[in-house]
């Protein structure tokens, strides 16, 4: 009996089945000898490496109500329990950018990558880079613009740094807020499957403005036919991140609710985006629409660059 | 005091005090001395006695913060892995630091609204809440360093920055012109390079060394801020 045992499986098979045969001590039933141990002690992180789907559906409950038992313990007053939110290690959260920028469709992000492990390192930090990259990305884009001009004096405009940290600041958390607020109200009418818990939500959103920061470093680039393409592709990628992991959540509901959900966070995602390329980057002056007010500029910025 | 054991050893029992047979015996005379000082060896970082410093003249006391900050300077100039900086914190060197630089930032003639550059408040601001923030996220993380000794490595890791904003404003004094930007460009790419080596060579120990990575990248965003304003000072 253990010599078979030895050869067919580590070291946890080989215990429980020493245990059952050798004493009457209670032993963890354990059906499948080839499925995962549930009672080893490994990090949370460690089961984010299994991209099975089957394997996701049984094993992400159980482990969500064995973890959710573990954690946040602490009353919310103590350092420790802030501490939770920041249990994650690095390859975690490379991950979970990967999945933001790699959608998958039928993945997703939040069973795939947060699984009950939300975390504020992620957003709080992605949203600190965005901020620095719009400022001195818009403040670089319009220096290169203006160069040359004898009119033109350059200022680092400081100013739009503390407007750009609200916008974004405002937009990662204000938003995740109503759309839980909303979620938990439609909950109550109608019985979902998936819900979301206000962090994961921020989670996903935090994540889902990655795309933006090369967005904005290659917003840099004069061109409007190249800045609103950068504008589809990051739309395209954050926004289908966003409808997929909301999709489930909403699909029980009414059809045209549902729908509208989807549509509102997409068109939220692309205001962000148009109003920062719009406030924080000057409109290039080599426009390729002719229009009789624009020829004589055209003429004259051609001669300054000429 | 002859009288602490007054009971004799009774031979009959087995006495445990073997020690206080013979103190009977003993007649202590008067100058034995059983008075002194007890102070503690291991302490003689402070001083023994309360009364010299407070006797003592105000250069001694300023001369000997200031060689304090002065040898902690020479720590972060020649960064190695000493512990200097974490045993014997203190922020003066931080406070000097980020009121020279929110100084030199500042421009000399007051002008009109197109006057777009970060004033005193803001540079204190973004240098003090920066490494409060970035103090909390690595004790977030779980690293075992004390939240002052956090912001003493990270304030006084400043100095390269300082010095090249002194640079900085020298050769602005020289033609503005392609050159004198790549020279200025040149000389805060060396000195937030070294801002970063000096910096993490003290804070890389205390993180768990599974999320180093997560607690340096907030360090090397808050002196690339500060980097870009140093840059990006015109006069």
């Amino acid at each position: 009996m253990a010599a078979v045992d030895d050869l067919r499986f580590e070291e946890f098979g080989d215990a429980a089945a020493s245990l059952a045969a050798n004493s009457d001590t209670t032993t963890i039933s354990i059906e499948d000898p080839g499925d995962t141990p549930k009672h080893q002690p490994g990090p949370p992180g460690g089961s984010g490496r299994e991209e099975d789907d089957e394997l996701l559906g049984n094993d992400d409950s159980d482990k969500t109500e064995l973890l959710a038992g573990q954690k946040k313990s602490s009353p919310f007053w103590t350092f420790e329990y802030y501490q939770t939110f920041f249990d994650v290690d690095t390859y975690q959260v490379f991950d979970r950018i990967k999945g933001s920028l790699l959608p998958v469709p039928g993945k997703n992000f939040v069973r795939l990558y947060v699984r009950s492990n939300p975390d504020l390192y992620g957003p709080f930090w992605i949203c600190a880079t965005l901020v620095f990259a719009i400022a001195i990305s818009g403040n670089l884009s319009n220096f290169l613009i203006h160069l040359g001009e004898k009119t033109y004096h350059y200022v680092p405009e400081f100013r739009k740094v503390s407007i750009a940290a609200t916008v974004v600041y405002a937009y990662a958390w204000l938003v995740p807020l109503a759309l839980w607020g909303f979620l938990m109200w439609r909950n109550s009418k109608v019985m979902n499957i998936v819900s979301y818990s206000f962090l994961e939500i921020v989670c996903v959103y935090g994540y889902s403005l990655f795309i933006y920061i090369p967005t904005a470093i290659l917003w840099i680039i004069p061109q409007k036919a190249v800045r609103w393409i950068l504008v589809m592709i990051a739309l395209g990628v954050s926004g289908s991140v966003l409808a997929m992991t909301f999709w489930p959540a909403v699909r029980e509901d009414n059809r045209r609710i549902a729908l509208a959900t989807i549509v509102t966070i997409v068109l939220l995602h692309m205001l962000l985006s148009v109003g920062c390329l719009a406030y924080f980057f000057d409109a290039p002056e080599m426009d390729h629409l002719p229009t009789p007010t624009a020829a004589p500029n055209q003429t004259v910025a051609a001669a300054k660059l000429s | 005091m002859a009288e602490a054991a007054e009971s004799p050893g009774d031979p009959g029992t087995a006495s445990p005090r073997p020690l206080f047979a013979g103190l009977s015996d003993i007649s202590i005379s008067q100058d034995i001395p059983v008075e002194g000082e007890i102070t503690i060896p291991m302490r003689s970082r402070i001083r023994e006695f309360d009364s010299s410093t407070l006797n003592e003249s105000v250069q001694n006391t300023i001369m000997r913060d200031l060689k304090a900050v002065g040898k902690k300077f020479m720590h972060v100039l020649y960064p190695r892995k000493s512990n200097t900086l974490l045993r014997d914190w203190d922020l003066w060197g931080p406070l000097i630091l980020c009121v020279t630089l929110a100084l030199m930032l500042q421009r000399g003639s007051v002008d009109s609204e197109k006057d777009g550059g970060p004033q005193f408040a803001e540079v204190f601001v973004i240098v003090w809440f920066g490494a409060v923030t970035i103090t909390l996220n690595s004790k977030l993380l779980g690293g075992n360093i004390s939240f002052f000794q956090s912001l003493c490595v990270l304030g006084y890791c400043i100095l390269p920055l300082t010095v090249a904003m002194l640079v900085c404003r020298l050769v602005l004094l020289a033609e503005p012109g392609p050159i004198n930007f790549m020279v200025r460009l040149f000389v805060v790419i060396v000195m937030f390079a070294w801002s970063i080596i000096a910096s993490t060579a003290f804070l890389a120990d205390s993180q768990p060394p599974n999320r180093k990575a997560l607690a340096v990248y907030p360090v090397f965003l808050f002196y690339f801020v500060i980097s870009w304003m140093i840059l990006t000072f015109t006069p």
